[in-house]
């Protein structure tokens, strides 16, 4: 890279620092928001701002950045957040989740296991799980430091009066370290699982309102639930058009005005490396055929 | 059992000593005292102004005293200053062992979700995590306050004046609470409605043998459901007695005023 005119990764020294300070009391407790001084980025809020910050504060030299979309590595935001750190910090960059250090993510989980030397920082847009319910920010502040959640269950109880079961689908509260009632970021409820006992840590940037929280490695994540329904991840009920996989989030894509639709893994990365494996599925395309060798 | 019974009855629920509430140089409510034991209903009259609604925050612990004590025999049986309780055990205690009546229900309803969840809210703030049940009692208890079960699944706001004032009573009364707190819980509503509430009102203080206290301006309402009354005027307390006695023959020539500004039927 040529020198660049901004300081590495962007954010000044000192704000890195408060960053960094922000993120250490959210491990101390994980599940709390941390209140921080959330800077001005060159990008509009609702693109990442929060998560672009945390990623600034714990970049190092050695890192390499991997940054997901709605899983994805090709969208428009990862791309761009992919280069924005590339250029203003030098650092190399992947979309091989295993290869990854630290991985940005919007709304998904990777499908292939985290390890314990990488850091998932979420974008989150409303840190408040219960924010909806109770729109004071003083009432709610106060809900988590005595562990008032009732609240929460109110929220379930309406969906299943409503539609019959638990329809929160994204954004679903879980309870952290049996203390904190979270808001694990509009991640599908498919990915809560994911999140309990993970080896890697998870931190959450919120830059709108200003807040930073975090998982730590190897932490207890429950999903809310009632004992008469409990938590159930969702998916929909067929294979990866493309990889055949059963096991994966996916996209549902529609292909034409007739009714035309293909569902596909929403992480690309673990798709294509799939598809590199061999496996295929009932709409992939010609040079995986090929590899696989079977096809017809 | 009736033994114990009797027992916790010699001793009052709730002990008001000396209660001062002063905004600057206005006192707002100066010198209060009384008990209330369980089961009692204790109307609290006046004018507008007369500092019957501070009255009833200092009671509640809403609001800090300027002056005094409220203890309260918690359902443990030990009597506690509520000043000493923590905020936990405080708004514990709110959602637990106490109702709060409010004259605008919008105020203690959650007016966007169902009744059913209002009704469940408490119970499930006390740790209940079983749907079935809670609706189990959200049903049954919309029953008791004589609103259709059919209804359970729609927000208040779709609901009535007087059926949304009997939600909130629902609402308070599911964690089965020995004193609740009735902010002119009649205001707003038209007689036969009113009259339908405080017929359901007394069945139920009745039957649960609950403390209540009531702020009111509405003597009917005095003479209906209390069996005490405090009449207030300019935050002290002028006269007090059995409801019929200070009714039928008041003392003070202010009470006197209030008793025949009723116009005859």
């Amino acid at each position: 890279m040529n020198a660049p005119a901004y300081n590495f990764a962007y954010l000044d020294e000192q704000t890195k620092r408060m960053i960094r300070r922000a993120i250490l009391k959210a491990i101390a407790i994980p599940g709390y928001q941390v209140p921080f001084a959330s800077r001005e980025m060159p990008m509009p809020y609702g693109w990442g701002t929060g998560g672009v910050q945390v990623t600034a504060a714990i970049l190092g030299p050695q890192d390499v950045l991997k940054v997901i979309d709605q899983g994805s590595d090709d969208t428009t935001n990862a791309i761009s957040i992919r280069k924005f750190f590339a250029k203003t910090a030098g650092i190399a960059t992947t979309t091989t989740t295993v290869d990854a250090t630290v991985i940005q993510t919007r709304h998904r989980i990777p499908e292939t296991s985290l390890h314990a030397n990488q850091v998932l920082v979420y974008q989150v847009p409303i840190p408040e799980p219960l924010r909806f319910l109770e729109p004071r920010e003083t009432e709610t502040r106060r809900m988590h430091a005595l562990a008032e959640y009732g609240l929460m269950h109110v929220k379930l109880y309406e969906d299943i009066a409503r539609f019959g079961h638990i329809a929160t689908a994204y954004a679903y509260p879980v309870k952290v370290n049996a203390r904190y009632v979270m808001d694990p970021s509009p991640t599908p409820k498919f990915d809560n699982p994911k999140m309990d006992n993970s080896p890697a840590l998870q931190l959450f940037g919120a830059g709108r309102e200003k807040r930073i929280y975090a998982i730590p490695p190897y932490t207890k994540v429950v999903s809310l639930d009632f004992e008469d329904h409990p938590f159930e991840p969702y998916r929909f009920n067929a294979p990866c058009a493309l990889c055949a996989a059963e096991n994966s989030y996916l996209d549902e894509i529609v292909t034409d005005d007739k009714g035309g639709r293909m569902f596909v893994c929403s992480d690309t990365d673990y798709c294509e490396g799939r598809q590199a494996a061999g496996h295929h599925g009932s709409l992939s395309a010609a040079p995986y055929k090929e590899k696989a060798g079977s096809h017809g | 059992m009736a033994d114990q019974d009797m027992l916790e009855n010699d001793q009052p629920l709730l002990v008001a000593e000396s209660l001062s509430k002063s905004y600057g140089r206005i006192a707002a409510c100066r010198d209060v005292s009384f008990s209330l034991y369980s089961g009692e209903v204790l109307a609290i009259v006046g004018e507008s102004g007369s500092g019957k609604s501070t009255l009833l925050q200092l009671l509640s612990g809403q609001l800090a005293a300027s002056g005094g004590h409220v203890s309260y025999r918690m359902r443990d049986g030990v009597t506690r200053d509520l000043a000493t309780l923590g905020e936990a055990e405080r708004r514990f205690l709110f959602r637990t062992d106490w109702g709060f009546v409010h004259q605008d229900p919008a105020q203690g309803l959650r007016m966007a979700v169902s009744a059913g969840a209002n009704v469940g809210e408490r119970l499930m703030a006390v740790g209940w995590n079983h749907y079935g049940r809670i609706r189990e009692t959200a049903s049954d208890w919309l029953g008791r306050v004589e609103i259709d079960v059919a209804r359970i699944d729609d927000a208040p706001r779709t609901y009535s004046g007087g059926m949304r004032q009997r939600l909130q009573i629902a609402r308070n009364l599911v964690t089965e609470p020995r004193l609740v707190f009735m902010d002119e819980p009649t205001g707003g509503l038209d007689v036969s409605v009113q009259a339908r509430l405080l017929d359901l009102l007394r069945s139920l203080v009745a039957e649960l043998n609950l403390a209540v206290i009531i702020v009111t301006h509405d003597l009917a309402v005095a003479r209906l459901l209390s069996h005490r009354v405090m009449v207030m005027k300019g935050g002290r307390v002028i006269e007090t007695g059995l409801t019929d006695q200070v009714l039928d023959d008041p003392r003070e020539p202010y009470t006197q005023l209030l008793v025949s500004s009723i116009l005859p039927p």
